[in-house]
């Protein structure tokens, strides 16, 4: 089966375990971190990963979902969009 | 692979800039519902409507989820009602049984509104063309998702001056029969030229007897996302501005693009247009004025406005036609009033006049919208407005369209709200001077030359 990708941000504040916390979460449910970046701007926490749901024990709604739980519970904004929509935006 | 700021570029038009997919509108042939009794054809019309869209507002909640893009609407548009019902239909009390049905069935299916109680005369009317239209003033006040569209002229043939007469005199009396609701019937009733069969855009949607059985048509906005971008380029000259229009307008449509696919995939129906326009709503910082405003208008009004309006629209077509695979509907920007704070705006200030908004329309889709006058003009001052429209329309071979409502009860200086997208207006003042015999002559005027172009 080929590769699903999704793209995960995270914004927010910036604390300790962010990425920690996130990549437990993925770890947990088989979801495969293809390429993270991650920069600062404005004191704010900018985070994107790019993974691969295609192993992945939930489905696209319900990881979606609990990740932006995860982000509740630290503080941040967690958002989870399937890859198509910057690919058709940014790429001819 | 997609980079962190192609990301954080994206995110940030839709989360501060208000890019969102304007609407699905599932088109859906209603020409195998065709029956002479009328129970049995408004009986197959439900069926028809709630089987096909039975999961449309489902699917686009789905794609929201999974891309984080707004779908402010799912909307479903039919064939034209007058074809439909015209065998079943002897009055015009029957053909407003079939609005009720139409109502039902979105109602049902959770759509918002729910377009083609339309009739397509643009040369001649039928008895049942004719039932239909004297019943839209009753349909429109007894339905609330219903919307109406008549199309009263085209390039190829003329104007049907006699359906312009009956138009004004429609208008007037859907404003009479909502006149508790600050005529908001009118909102729902357009009157076009040339008026295209794939456009999914409310209230003049319908879908064309030229279209498949079913097709997914979407609708794009992002006014704000073009005004945000050429903040970045102030008093640069018109190759900077044009080129900064036309990379924006692509990203945009690329957006409409992918829903268009996925719904039509998700649903296994067909997919048919992209409709390229700028649609703006009342939100702050959603406003096509605030565009020209950017460009370098003080305000929608000013002398320049056309101009603006032209090159704004003139470069959205240029690159959102190399977004899509297939482009249609009424592609370009929106000018409705009371759906455009910077339009409100401008009228208030004094700086924008029905005038110059249908100067305006000459250079961008697609008329003259959701424009409050007031309730006491004559009816045949109505037609005498959507006269003008249709010939500008007629002459230069575009889609015009008029919107107008006439508030009762209400003169110039006072405000009609008419809540949610479609917004607030300012009640604009009409010419005094009249056009009764102008109107009254009937007949059609006929076809222009297609060449000469002066």
């Amino acid at each position: 089966m080929k590769v699903d990708r999704t793209i995960i941000t995270v914004v927010g504040k910036d604390t300790v375990g962010i990425i920690a916390k996130v990549c437990t979460y993925l770890a947990d449910n088989r979801i495969n971190v293809l390429d993270i970046s991650q920069t600062i701007v404005q004191e704010f926490f900018n985070m994107m990963m790019i993974v691969d749901l295609k192993d992945s024990l939930k489905p696209f709604d319900q990881c979606a979902k609990e990740l932006e739980q995860v982000g509740e519970e630290i503080g941040v904004t967690i958002k989870c969009q399937r890859e198509e929509i910057f690919q058709k935006m940014h790429r001819i | 692979m997609i980079n962190i700021w192609e990301v954080k570029e994206t995110n940030k038009m839709i989360e501060q800039e208000n890019l969102d997919v304007r609407t699905i509108t599932l088109g859906i042939s209603l020409l195998d519902c065709m029956d002479s009794n009328l129970e049995k054809l408004n009986e197959n019309i439900y069926k028809k409507i709630t089987t096909v869209a039975a999961n449309l507002v489902e699917t686009g909640e789905e794609i929201e989820r999974n891309y984080c893009i707004p779908i402010v609407n799912k909307r479903i548009s039919v064939t034209p009602i007058a074809l439909i019902g015209q065998s079943a239909c002897k009055t015009s009390e029957d053909f407003v049984t079939i609005a009720k049905t139409l109502d039902r069935a979105a109602k049902t299916v959770g759509v918002n509104f729910i377009g083609g109680y339309s009739a397509l005369v643009s040369k001649g009317m039928t008895l049942g063309d004719e039932n239909l239209i004297r019943s839209i003033p009753k349909a429109l006040a007894e339905t609330e998702r219903v919307c109406s569209s008549v199309n009263v002229g085209s390039t190829k043939s003329g104007i049907n001056m006699d359906a312009v007469r009956l138009m004004g005199e429609i208008v007037l009396q859907t404003a009479e029969f909502t006149s508790t609701t600050d005529s908001l019937g009118c909102a729902k009733l357009v009157i076009f030229c040339n008026a295209p069969d794939d456009n999914p855009f409310m209230a003049g949607a319908f879908h064309g007897i030229t279209e498949a059985d079913a097709i997914i048509n979407v609708g794009v906005s992002g006014p704000g996302v073009v005004k945000k971008a050429l903040e970045q380029v102030r008093k640069e000259n018109f190759e900077v501005l044009c080129e900064t229009i036309k990379k924006t307008a692509f990203k945009i449509t690329r957006v409409g693009q992918l829903v268009a696919q996925e719904a039509s995939r998700r649903m296994g129906i067909p997919f048919g247009i992209i409709d390229l326009s700028l649609a703006p709503t009342p939100a702050i910082g959603d406003s096509v004025a605030e565009i020209l405003e950017e460009i370098g208008l003080e305000y929608a009004g000013a002398p320049g406005t056309t101009a603006a309006l032209a090159l704004l629209n003139d470069q959205v077509k240029k690159g959102g036609i190399m977004a899509s695979s297939y482009v249609g509907g009424l592609s370009g920007a929106f000018i409705p009033v009371s759906e455009d704070q910077g339009m409100i705006d401008a009228v208030e200030t004094g700086a924008l006049t029905l005038e110059k908004l249908e100067a305006m329309t000459c250079v961008c889709s697609v008329g003259l919208d959701m424009i409050a006058i007031p309730g006491n003009v004559p009816a045949s001052t109505i037609s005498g407005i959507i006269a003008d429209e249709m010939a500008i329309g007629m002459i230069n071979q575009k889609t015009t369209a008029v919107r107008l409502i006439p508030v009762i009860g209400k003169e110039v200086g006072e405000t009609v709200e008419f809540g949610g997208l479609l917004g607030h207006a300012p009640i604009m003042p009409v010419n005094k001077f009249g056009c009764e015999a102008f109107i009254s002559r009937g007949g059609r005027i006929p076809a222009p030359v297609h060449s000469f172009k002066n």
